[in-house]
């Protein structure tokens, strides 16, 4: 278990981070805060702790673990992450959503911009993707672990349930996958919109090792990827389902579906800026 | 009547692709195979014998399969994917578009039983608009072999090429007249008769069409030029236009779609460049049916005969 005054840091981090959120999105008054400050203890903790990789950032991936985002939507958080991290200087965060920038809406690839090994934003992709690069690994003799983020409306996709048949089948026991377990889609409620039931139960019966966490907390995300590294390399490939909420840090944000793809106002930003630390200096 | 090209045997260009791929697994430790539970009918049984921890079944999943492949790239491997063609395209066009093509993943989608020439099973398999959906999307690289010969050299000359490319071939044993003496550039298309009056451009099953064509059309004292388009995209359209500027007319032949096939490329390369009558033999906007493969052909108008009658038409509106 990491030690309080590194707990510290990164809640530190995490705090810069949500407020580069919010103004990314305020900017340019598109984007996705909701999913996005829902994730930032899982984005910090991975890139700052976690994470094996390499500073230099190459396609390939070599010798490193590698991350995939499938729900793309929630850019933002990775765009952030990535430059905080040092993947990219955090100035050009200000081009997020700008025409010419490497900041595109949903992550890609075309643009060059580090970091990013995969477009993502059609949903339901992610999965296979992260499977087939743990694969590769396998295939190279590397020992290393490949790890994907979805949302939990992404469940809906069928892709889905046929990459968690695979992966089982095929013993992808080097990938851990992440659940942005928020219960929230666009339209509202999954319990509303498409309940997907005991989670649990569900990708059991399909093979895999499961283990919740909790991703709001960042002492107990610290504890969560570390227990889901230790399920990896047992022939089972490892979901971690990871409850959060989603607008986490920005009181009027919190719990709503509402804020799944709606920038503040100018108002608003200044009210949430107000709840969040500056630590590392805006961009 | 005489062709230019004589075949000895019949095989099926899915034959040509298996032993490409057996070959190019043998020259390049990083070539993997994906199939989606039809390793018999892509031939790709001899693969997975010979490498087995370089073959992965993935079950009748397509949209896994294609993901699963983009994934393999990171890390270098160069992933071959077998399904038929319905199943390489139509079903996973969106996962191919964001995963493959806009990512520039190096993969290759190997797609059998394009076309009519699949047969009985009957529409619901017989893709006939899968050009059009692979050559919309920027950075596919689409090839569409003549033959068996043709098959093979084009899954080893996609081993060394890079970036993303649908590999197009089909069903029926068909005539092997292409020689591996015979070279295959990506990219570049094929000139097999050199003539004056007419330039038949075709692609696939249709180039052995066209070569009979030929022959019929000398008899008739018409002399057509043969140019086998193996690569829809990128077009050689260099080719095609010096054909054409000395031709000064040109039929196109293809077992697609006329909407969005091989001829619509090429029609738009002339009227961009320099204007010429064109006729264009392919699927009229219809669906196909369940029958033998040559009786399809040939009710759908795809058969040597249509070929010489549309020559005639074209030489019939040169002004």
């Amino acid at each position: 278990m990491a030690d309080q005054s590194r707990i510290q840091e990164l809640e530190q981090i995490a705090s810069q981070v949500r407020r580069d959120i919010v103004r990314m999105v305020h900017a340019q008054q598109s984007g996705h805060p909701g999913g996005s400050l829902g994730c930032t203890e899982f984005f910090v903790a991975l890139y700052h702790e976690v994470l094996d990789h390499k500073s230099d950032f190459n396609m390939d991936g070599t010798g490193e673990d590698l991350f995939f985002l499938s729900n793309g939507h929630i850019s933002p958080v990775w765009y952030s992450t990535l430059a905080r991290a040092g993947y990219f200087d955090a100035s050009e965060l200000s081009t997020f959503r700008m025409i010419d920038s490497r900041l595109q809406g949903h992550p890609a690839t075309e643009e060059g911009l580090p970091g990013i090994r995969i477009a993502s934003g059609s949903l339901g992709q992610g999965l296979s993707v992260a499977l087939g690069a743990a694969q590769t690994k396998k295939l190279n003799g590397e020992e290393k672990t490949v790890y994907v983020l979805m949302g939990d409306g992404e469940l809906n996709e069928g892709q889905v349930w046929e990459a968690a048949m695979y992966a089982a089948h095929h013993k992808v026991d080097n990938v851990i996958a992440t659940i942005d377990y928020n219960r929230q889609q666009i339209d509202g409620p999954i319990t509303e919109v498409m309940d997907s039931g005991d989670l649990r139960a569900k990708f059991e019966a399909f093979g895999w090792e499961v283990m919740e966490s909790e991703g709001n907390d960042m002492a107990s995300m610290l504890d969560g990827l570390a227990k889901a590294k230790s399920l990896t390399g047992k022939g089972k490939p490892v979901m971690n389902i990871m409850r959060t909420e989603m607008g986490y840090g920005v009181d009027f944000m919190v719990g709503t579906h509402k804020w799944h793809g709606v920038a503040p106002n100018d108002e608003q930003l200044a009210q949430a800026l107000g709840q969040l630390e500056e630590t590392l200096g805006d961009y | 009547m005489t062709t230019k090209f004589t075949y000895t045997e019949k095989k099926d260009t899915r034959s040509g692709f298996g032993v490409g791929l057996l070959e190019a697994g043998r020259n390049n430790p990083n070539v993997v195979g994906l199939c989606a539970d039809l390793t018999g009918s892509l031939k790709m049984g001899d693969f997975k014998k010979e490498f087995p921890e370089r073959f992965f079944q993935v079950g009748i999943a397509e949209a896994n399969m294609m993901g699963l492949a983009a994934g393999m790239t990171i890390g270098g491997k160069i992933p071959f994917t077998g399904t038929f063609a319905n199943f390489s395209t139509g079903r996973v066009f969106d996962q191919i578009r964001q995963s493959i093509a806009y990512s520039e993943k190096n993969v290759k989608i190997c797609a059998s039983h394009a076309g009519l020439t699949l047969g009985e099973d009957g529409a619901t398999h017989q893709i006939l608009e899968d050009i059009a959906m692979m050559k919309a999307l920027p950075h596919m690289t689409v090839i569409n072999p003549a033959d068996y010969t043709q098959t093979k050299q084009a899954t080893l000359a996609l081993v060394d090429h890079q970036g993303p490319a649908y590999l197009r071939f089909g069903r029926p044993k068909v005539p092997v007249f292409i020689t591996e003496d015979m070279p295959f550039e990506i990219g570049k298309a094929q000139v097999l008769t050199e003539g004056t009056d007419v330039t038949l451009f075709a692609t696939g099953h249709l180039v052995w069409h066209a070569v009979e064509a030929e022959a019929i059309l000398a008899e008739q004292g018409i002399s057509a030029e043969v140019v086998n388009i193996h690569t829809i995209k990128p077009l050689d359209t260099e080719a095609i236009l010096k054909s054409v500027a000395k031709t000064g007319c040109a039929v196109s032949a293809e077992e697609h779609q006329i909407n969005g096939g091989l001829g619509e490329s090429i029609a738009s390369t002339l009227v961009r460049n320099q204007p010429a009558p064109l006729e264009i033999v392919g699927v009229n906007d219809q669906f196909g049916e369940s029958g033998k493969p040559m009786d399809l052909l040939a009710k759908y108008g795809l058969s040597t005969q249509a070929i010489v009658d549309a020559a005639k038409k074209a030489i019939g509106r040169k002004s």
